[in-house]
């Protein structure tokens, strides 16, 4: 019994936006089936009362003086936009046409 | 193949010819980028090359020499950085065709803080992309060859900046390393490379990956190189949240502390689960690492062994933790503000133009590690995966605490096979993970480690890696640079001439 069917791949695929071929959907359904598997023997572990570790060296409250700094100019943070137009990034439609 | 070329010196040795004006920073820096010239065509360890800009650095450090300036450690030592670090008007892709062509408009703290230290920049080189891999084959522009073996892979997913020092087409890189990406390429390139503390160098300006575990640091030919990198690029840095405001560890001092060849009262711990079953490294790697524990032990270190018992289940833990964070940080490529778009003509809604330019832009890893930790995260599965996954780390986290109540620093083999043939592993990513099998238990700890050449099986360099508590680097420097003491010439030295066109 596998983990992770094709179906399942291909709606995380949808969720992560990603438009996958039927070819990479057989091949990672099989490879991601693996990693999974390997991925349960964490099951095993007793965990009970212990605190999760969510980064490394743990520092609270970082905080820094609120003072200005110059921030990039606009002409550089549009730069490197696919399509950009009178100032602004240019993106396709949000609304389908018969929403 | 040990010579009296600009390229085969130390950049300790070329940092004071320099300065001693024995030297022009010109004539070191164009050297190097003449051997590119030479043999990348053969290696591929640039993704590219700023002849410009690094000879205009060099003629800089020149004139402020001869005007009597005193200038820093390293001034005039020419450099690559991994393309995954940002650099202002350099373009950086992070091997990857949705970033292609994109020239970032800032720079990564630690690139500003090569810049001060007057270091040429000498070009961008090859990894797998994102960082996600570990033999460079994962890259959008090609794989990068071994030196050692042009058949064989370079590691990753720093194997360019590996192969360019390893070849002597840089003296000094960046690399960065999530779960092995600057020890292991230096391991099966027959190089230094070192994680320094998580949180003690800057990740401003590092293209994210898995927040919580990339680290920047040196990769370099030997202990002292890659110890003067590391403190010119270390230290606080309030643009990062995580950074630790902490004085660098002394790892200059320490490595040439090291290089004396005295560790007597040093403890140095060996994990019994490493040598266990399926985790064991090959026979090869085990014989070259275990002479290299043997001239530790006649510089006076005592070996213990220490019980990590939870570090059986780092792999999985962190192909949890590191592909869902990825999944969250790659949600940025949407083909709007940087990088590559595809599908907008104009019959497709945003939200396909997204999914078509990922699909189109992103590699077969980065799409595997994307579906990977979607599905770590989603409902339903969040705590059996992502949440079991944090609570291993903190096991992990502790048996490193307890072993470091016993020993100073712990050893290892860096990875448990050599540099193995392109295609071997492409197959089976899960053959690819277990490169990190050793690499991976400190990323989630956050303390230091690196990786020294320690020998060769069947040719091939194998490393040793040394890993210390956090905020200890120091002493990893000291026990990898007591161990070269003990070598003849550097293995670095040694690795076969590559053909150049």
């Amino acid at each position: 019994m596998s983990t992770i069917s094709r179906e399942e791949v291909a709606h995380l695929a949808r969720l992560a936006r990603l438009e996958v071929t039927d070819d990479e959907l057989d091949a990672f359904a099989g490879q991601l089936d693996v990693i999974l598997e390997s991925m349960k023997t964490l099951a095993e572990v007793n965990t009970d009362g212990v605190q999760p570790t969510s980064h490394a060296v743990p520092l609270v409250n970082v905080f820094r003086e609120d003072q200005p700094q110059p921030s990039l100019p606009r002409d550089a943070a549009l730069a490197g936009g696919p399509d950009t137009y009178e100032d602004r990034f240019r993106v396709p439609r949000i609304l389908d046409e018969e929403a | 193949m040990t010579g009296h070329r600009a390229v085969d010196q130390t950049a300790a040795h070329m940092a004071e010819a320099i300065r001693e004006g024995r030297a022009t920073s010109y004539e070191i820096t164009e050297a190097h980028l003449d051997r590119i010239d030479a043999i990348d065509g053969t290696v591929k360890a640039f993704l590219h090359v700023d002849r410009e800009g690094a000879l205009a650095t060099a003629r800089e450090v020149d004139e402020a020499i001869a005007r009597g300036e005193k200038l820093g450690p390293l001034a005039g030592v020419p450099i690559a950085v991994k393309d995954v670090v940002v650099t202002k008007g350099m373009p950086t892709t992070a091997a990857s065709k949705i970033l292609e062509g994109w020239i970032p408009p800032y720079d990564a703290t630690i690139v500003e803080r090569i810049k001060a230290a007057k270091m040429p920049i000498l070009g961008k080189t090859n990894m797998d992309e994102f960082a996600m891999g570990s033999s460079t084959e994962y890259s959008a522009f090609g794989a990068t060859l071994n030196p050692w073996d042009t058949g064989r892979i370079p590691g990753g997913s720093g194997g360019g900046s590996a192969a360019a020092v390893a070849a002597k087409m840089a003296p000094l890189a960046i690399g960065t390393d999530t779960g092995g990406s600057i020890r292991q390429p230096g391991a099966v390139t027959g190089t230094f490379g070192a994680k320094p503390t998580y949180g003690s160098n800057s990740r401003y300006g590092l293209i994210a990956f898995s927040s919580s575990l990339d680290t920047p640091g040196p990769v370099a030919r030997n202990a002292l190189d890659a110890a003067l990198l590391h403190e010119v690029i270390s230290g606080y840095d309030p643009r990062d949240s995580t950074a630790i405001d902490a004085p660098v560890p002394p790892v200059v001092a320490a490595a040439k502390a090291g290089a004396t060849g005295d560790l007597s009262g040093l403890k140095l711990g060996v994990v019994k689960e490493f040598a266990e079953g399926a985790d064991a490294a090959e026979a090869g790697v085990i014989a070259a690492y275990e002479a290299g524990v043997e001239q530790l032990v006649k510089l006076g270190a005592e070996i213990r062994e220490v019980s990590c018992p939870s570090f059986s289940y780092a792999l999985p833990t962190y192909y949890l933790i590191a592909p869902s964070e990825a999944s969250s940080n790659l949600a940025r490529y949407d083909g709007v503000r940087y990088g590559l778009r595809a599908g907008d003509d104009g019959k497709h809604s945003l939200e396909e133009v997204m999914s078509l330019t990922r699909e189109a832009g992103f590699g077969p890893e980065v799409k595997r590690r994307i579906i990977l930790g979607t599905y770590a995260l989603s409902a339903g599965y969040v705590d059996a995966f992502y949440g079991k996954a944090q609570l291993v780390r903190t096991l992990i986290k502790q048996d490193f605490e307890k072993a470091f109540e016993q020993v100073d620093a712990i050893i290892s083999p860096t990875t448990p096979f050599i540099a193995f043939k392109f295609g071997e592993r492409t197959g089976d990513p899960y053959q690819m993970y277990l490169a990190d099998l050793y690499t991976i238990p400190t990323n989630l700890y956050g303390g230091p480690g690196v990786s020294v050449p320690v020998g060769l099986s069947e040719g091939m360099p194998v490393g040793l890696q040394v890993m210390g508590p956090v905020m200890g680097d120091d002493i990893t420097y000291r026990v990898a640079a007591a161990l070269e003491s003990t070598q003849d010439t550097l293995l670095a030295d040694t690795a076969p001439e590559i053909e150049g066109n």
